[in-house]
């Protein structure tokens, strides 16, 4: 397994790792069973991501996406950061060996995940926002 | 740097490199050659030949070189699959790929595999074998000791049950050669498959042993070498280097073996001192002796890995992102571990060359990585806040 160089120094020093006592939204995807889950807590103010925080258990390429993915998302508009995919995040880790690319659609989801949680607090339905329902319950099924 | 893979292979012995240079340089003539530079080589492969059979207790006629242990396993289960008229075959859920794989390819191809489970430890029950033979089942093949796990299989009841039914009894003994002792006629196996590059020979070169009798097909078609079983001009140095280190092993494994144990004891010990949420796979005694493997809950091996790399140390996991599949290791998953315990595997396995001053930096070392990663991960946030 080759990483770059991008990925091993997130891995060895990731960002935003942590909780939000007081977050305002949280989104939790992927499964024990695949061997990784993201957590992502974000503080929203006035539609902006204040501050996020994560937590994974998963592999190095899951921890550095985790990683970039919030340092990526961080301060930017719930708009913005909703239009980052997955490509964005490998792009910025300077690329993923191809049987991690799953680890960047985890982080992609992850977000979406956690404003689509934003928005269920405040009695909206978040599909028509967020899209996907975000029950993406099989491992690795988004090649 | 800290090597602790010697599962997956060794470092070649110095002395082992030195029996071999005169073959890659001096002495490059062709085995088949008449000359005086081939019948050199020729007399080096003969007694290479003599040493691994000797190692094993078996006759030269039935050693046969292979470019290695995954190719002695192929040979062994293909060639008797195909030599016999029954299509039915028998093996471990627990083998290496080389013996698995096989007998999946073989099962797409018109053949019926049953794969005996085992269990909690590693072990197959000699019951399930027996109940397992049918009339029509043309080969046993259960693996002296496992990779992963280092779990020892009770080989000689297995291929006495085997010989009983007349069935091709194989083995695949490439992590248990030169580890523990073993003889052919003791363990009653037909087949045995080892390797030499994981016991301080070099890579490239394995054996097949074969009892005279047993019926298997040519492997590779072409000239006349290894009986005009297996085609391929000789790896004349690799062969040589080869016997030389099974020479070596056989000589030292009971000081080595001692050794190792206790180095790998002490290190169970250690973990289970210093490390909570941790589990040993595999059996307490009927282990390798270099073999030592943990399952750390709520972390992902992968991990593991590459922290333990930055900190200069070199291991092995059973997950899936190191296994570059989608699923954990298939041993962990039959010996009836969860999928995310099996995730969060460290297989550390040691050599004569390791020593108590590395165990004690792995377990410096190892205690404040599991815990970061566990400080990472969301599921170990229930019971951080429960302790």
């Amino acid at each position: 397994m080759l990483y770059s160089e991008k990925v091993m120094e997130h891995f060895a020093n990731p960002r935003n790792v942590g909780e939000i006592e007081d977050a305002n939204a949280i989104g939790e995807v992927g499964n024990k069973k695949c061997g990784d889950i993201m957590k992502i807590y974000m503080k929203i103010e006035n539609e902006v991501i204040v501050d996020i925080k994560f937590k994974t258990f998963g592999c190095g390429a899951a921890v550095a996406t985790s990683s970039m993915a919030t340092e990526l998302v961080k301060g930017k508009t719930i708009k913005e950061a909703l239009a980052i995919t997955n490509k964005a995040v490998v792009e910025a880790l300077e690329g993923l060996p191809p049987v991690k690319m799953h680890c960047s659609v985890l982080a992609e989801e992850a977000i979406k995940s956690a404003i689509a949680d934003y928005y269920r607090r405040q009695g909206i339905d978040p599909e028509p926002i967020v899209g996907c329902s975000l029950k993406c319950e099989s491992c690795h099924s988004h090649g | 740097m800290i090597y602790v893979d010697n599962a997956a292979t060794t470092r070649l012995k110095p002395e082992v490199l030195e029996k071999m240079m005169p073959y890659l340089t001096d002495h490059f003539g062709n085995p088949s050659s008449i000359y005086t530079s081939g019948r050199e080589a020729k007399i080096a492969v003969n007694s290479a030949r003599a040493g691994i059979a000797a190692a094993l207790g078996a006759t030269e006629s039935e050693i046969f070189f292979t470019g290695s242990g995954s190719e002695a396993d192929n040979w062994a289960i293909k060639g008797v699959a195909h030599a016999a008229k029954g299509k039915h075959l028998i093996t471990s859920a627990i083998e290496h790929h080389a013996v698995l794989h096989c007998f999946e390819y073989l099962g797409r191809n018109g053949y019926e595999v049953t794969y005996l489970p085992v269990d909690s430890l590693g072990l197959v029950n000699p019951e399930d074998l027996k109940n397992a033979i049918r009339e029509d089942t043309a080969l046993i093949s259960i693996m002296t000791a496992n990779n992963e796990i280092g779990t020892i299989q009770p080989i000689p009841q297995l291929a006495a049950i085997a010989r009983e039914h007349k069935i091709p009894f194989h083995t695949d003994a490439v992590q248990a050669f030169g580890h523990i002792p073993l003889n052919v006629n003791e363990l009653g196996v037909d087949l045995l498959s080892v390797s030499a590059h994981k016991i301080g020979g070099p890579k490239g070169v394995g054996a097949l042993y074969i009892r005279k009798g047993t019926k298997i097909t040519q492997f590779i078609h072409g000239g006349a070498q290894e009986n005009g079983k297996r085609a391929s001009t000789e790896n004349v140095a690799g062969i040589v280097g080869f016997a030389h280190a099974a020479a070596l092993a056989i000589r030292n494994l009971d000081e080595n073996a001692k050794k190792v144990t206790e180095l790998r004891d002490y290190y169970i010990k250690r973990v289970k001192e210093t490390i909570p949420y941790c589990v040993l796979n595999g059996h307490p005694e009927l282990r390798l002796p270099g073999n030592s493997n943990f399952s750390f809950e709520f972390i992902e091996g992968e991990s593991l890995l590459l922290s333990l790399d930055m900190k200069g140390i070199e291991a092995s996991s059973g997950s899936a992102c190191t296994s570059g599949s989608l699923d954990p290791s298939h041993v962990l998953l039959a010996i009836g571990l969860p999928h995310e315990i099996a995730h969060g595997s460290l297989r550390i396995s040691f050599s004569e060359d390791n020593t108590k001053e590395e165990v004690d930096t792995i377990i410096a070392e190892l205690g404040p990585i599991v815990q970061r990663l566990r400080d990472m991960s969301p599921l170990y946030e229930g019971i951080k806040n429960k302790a």
